[in-house]
């Protein structure tokens, strides 16, 4: 199953981790908060990906699997 | 003040005529004793009648009432149900006057649903005030005891994960939906958050039936609906209407030259446009309803409602926190002729970035309303630019709590 | 190895102590006010703050095994992870244990942080602002090189810099959650032109 990054916007400060490891699919607006492309990650950028989730000073940033049922 | 009018649109399903409230003996003689059955039975009937959220969101019921009970059985706990009646939009009177006059349909229809879920705890959201729901909840003798809870009066209060909150004992602001309030809401419990309007008519389903329910409305969307309408020079009307009655029956529409749809997170549209729809669960949102005269500056009525959906975000959210008071107050430019420098262009991209960027969808109801002013009020914004209003009558329409002038 | 060597080793591993915890403090400090240091990326920030205090954890275990090891004074396994215990000044070191076993637990649930999540992290980081005044005391009152000048020196730079530190994160916090949106409409209104 594809995994895709999911935002807790209650959480999310602005830190801008996640831009800076993941410039693929993350980019910063211009408030400081992440633009995320919505795609799910491929294999090379998944690495990067978990350490993104795991490094976001709030946790804020979860990989969470697509297609899961409603 | 709000009076139910006799306008015939429908034979009454609420909504009974004469405008009183009916105590429980009215209620049970006018709609029959319930009966509650097997839950199976009546998950079934839901089903076939298509009866969809009377909230805003237009979601099955079906789908809903059965997505709670399967994660009961996966979690182990018994499911909670909410009635929501906070009706936090400020156009809409429909829940206060459903509770005042039918408040035993609702409190039929959230024993039902408890029943459908298998719910052990049952409570019912309102506004301050309604003092009445205490006696007509001891006027029962309802399976599952129901608490009522009063909500401070805020837009987002009736946010189904923010009523969760509130329920819970914490403060009423929107959660992340990771996991959804079905899954995990009030108590870590799975919850049920049914408006109030929906719940009325699920107890009409239980006794009359899918093929009763699907009698109104059209084949795709079946039943009837309340409207709040707001039609200058009129009191305020809340009305009873089955879905795909045409809007000019609903409104006056000679005279007026836009229409609101939905409520603050609707949609405005040319009432040309508006005299070619009908009522339609897509866009009816909040069933509000408000009639724009000619000569009344509709980009000045958007920059008020803007204003205020600012002052209502939650402030959790970067986006939500940081665009809305940027673009309500970009709205106050345009609403004012004169020089308007970049201010729509810096509209559209705001709106472009605060769509679905938040936990809750305040930001994509406020981008909705401001796309479709920008495209209803293009002439007029026009105007302003080159220093004209073609407004004439500057008196507000909408209702704004608490306005600052 | 002789016991003096061990006690010199003890002491200067206690400084150490103190200069790379204090270093760790401003550094998660750092992380909160999302302050870029300069030449590194700002996941630099957040990768420094844990690596150092992955090695202060080190120099800690140093310190307190060469205590432990010196046969001239009675400090037990025990007496590292119970304080007021033991036979050698029990008030001074039980500080220092005290402070390890805070710093344990912001260990332990740092390591553990995403299985459970924000809140309960967060909630037990705070003991960190716990932990280092009260090693700071344990190093004042236990330590021989106190009243020393360079020890005088290191300890008030250190207190002085995690004093302001702090001052500068409170006063970040206090401006932050003045941002209402009310208070971001008088702002936006106000700028209007």
């Amino acid at each position: 199953m594809d995994q895709k990054i999911d935002i807790d916007w209650t959480a999310c400060q602005g830190h801008g981790l996640c831009a800076e490891l993941l410039p693929e699919h993350i980019t910063l607006d211009e408030w400081g908060y992440p633009l995320v492309d919505g795609n799910p990650i491929p294999p090379r950028t998944m690495k990067r990906a978990r350490r993104a989730a795991s490094d976001c000073p709030v946790l804020a940033l979860k990989l969470t699997t697509t297609g899961a049922p409603l | 003040m709000t009076t139910t009018f006799t306008d015939v649109y429908m034979s009454p399903r609420l909504l009974a005529p004469g405008g009183t409230a009916a105590d429980l003996a009215t209620h049970e003689q006018r709609y029959g004793p319930l009966s509650y059955g097997d839950p199976d039975a009546l998950l079934r009937t839901v089903a076939e009648s298509g009866l969809t959220g009377r909230g805003g969101a237009a979601f099955p019921m079906y789908r809903k009432l059965v997505a709670v009970a399967d994660a009961s059985r996966r979690t182990g706990r018994a499911p909670v149900v909410v009635a929501n009646g906070a009706e936090g939009e400020p156009a809409s009177r429909k829940d206060k006057t459903l509770l005042r006059l039918s408040p035993h349909l609702v409190l039929d229809g959230l024993q039902l649903a408890a029943r459908a879920v298998g719910a052990g705890e049952a409570h019912l959201a309102v506004e301050d005030g309604a003092s009445y729901l205490e006696s007509a909840l001891a006027q029962r003798n309802d399976p599952l005891s129901v608490k009522v809870i009063r909500l401070p009066k805020r837009f987002l209060a009736g946010q189904a994960s923010a009523l969760a909150q509130y329920v819970s004992g914490h403060a009423p602001l929107p959660r992340h939906q990771h996991p959804p309030v079905r899954e995990r809401g009030v108590g870590k419990a799975p919850t049920l958050v049914q408006n109030v309007e929906t719940l009325a008519h699920l107890a009409l389903v239980a006794r009359y039936g899918a093929d009763w329910f699907r009698s109104a409305g059209t084949p795709a969307q079946p039943g009837s609906t309340l409207c709040t309408l707001h039609v200058p020079g009129r009191e305020v009307r809340v009305v009873e209407a089955p879905f795909g009655l045409p809007l000019d029956r609903l409104l006056p529409l000679q005279g007026m030259s836009a229409v609101l749809v939905g409520g603050y997170h609707g949609t405005w549209m040319p009432a040309t446009e508006a005299a070619q729809r009908t009522l339609d669960a897509g866009n009816l949102g909040a069933g509000v309803l408000a009639a724009l005269p000619a000569g009344r500056c509709g980009v000045a009525e958007t920059a008020r409602v803007l204003r205020y959906l600012a002052l209502q975000s939650a402030g959790q959210c970067g986006p939500c926190l940081n665009g809305l008071p940027r673009i309500a107050t970009a709205f106050r430019t345009l609403a004012t002729p004169g020089p308007q420098s970049n201010t729509r262009q810096d509209v559209a991209r705001w709106s472009g970035l605060i769509e679905g960027r938040g936990a809750c969808h305040h930001p994509d109801g406020t981008v909705r309303l401001v796309r479709s002013a920008l495209t209803t009020f293009a002439a007029e914004l026009d105007a302003h630019a080159r220093g004209l209003c073609t407004a004439t009558d500057p008196t507000p329409l909408l209702p704004i709590p608490n306005e600052a002038r | 190895m002789t016991s003096e060597t061990l006690w010199y080793a003890n002491r200067a591993t206690g400084a150490v102590c103190l200069v790379l915890f204090t270093v760790v403090v401003l550094l998660g400090i750092a992380v909160r006010l999302r302050t870029r240091l300069p030449g590194l990326p700002r996941f630099g920030t957040v990768t420094l703050h844990r690596s150092l205090s992955l090695s202060a954890t080190a120099f800690l275990a140093l310190h307190i095994a060469v205590a432990v090891i010196d046969g001239y004074v009675n400090i037990t396994v025990l007496d590292a992870v119970i304080p007021f215990v033991s036979d050698y000044q029990p008030l001074w070191l039980g500080l220092g244990t005290v402070a390890l076993d805070l710093l344990l637990a912001v260990l332990v649930t740092s390591l553990l942080r995403e299985r459970l999540g924000h809140r309960t992290w967060r909630a037990v980081h705070w003991l960190a602002y716990a932990s280092w005044p009260v090693a700071l005391i344990h190093g004042i009152g236990i330590g021989t090189d106190t009243g020393a000048d360079w020890m005088t020196w290191l300890t008030v730079s250190c207190v002085a810099a995690v004093v302001a530190a702090f001052a500068i994160r409170t006063a970040h916090s206090a401006r932050a959650a003045r941002r209402t949106p009310a208070a971001l409409l008088r702002t936006a209104e106000g700028a209007r032109p």
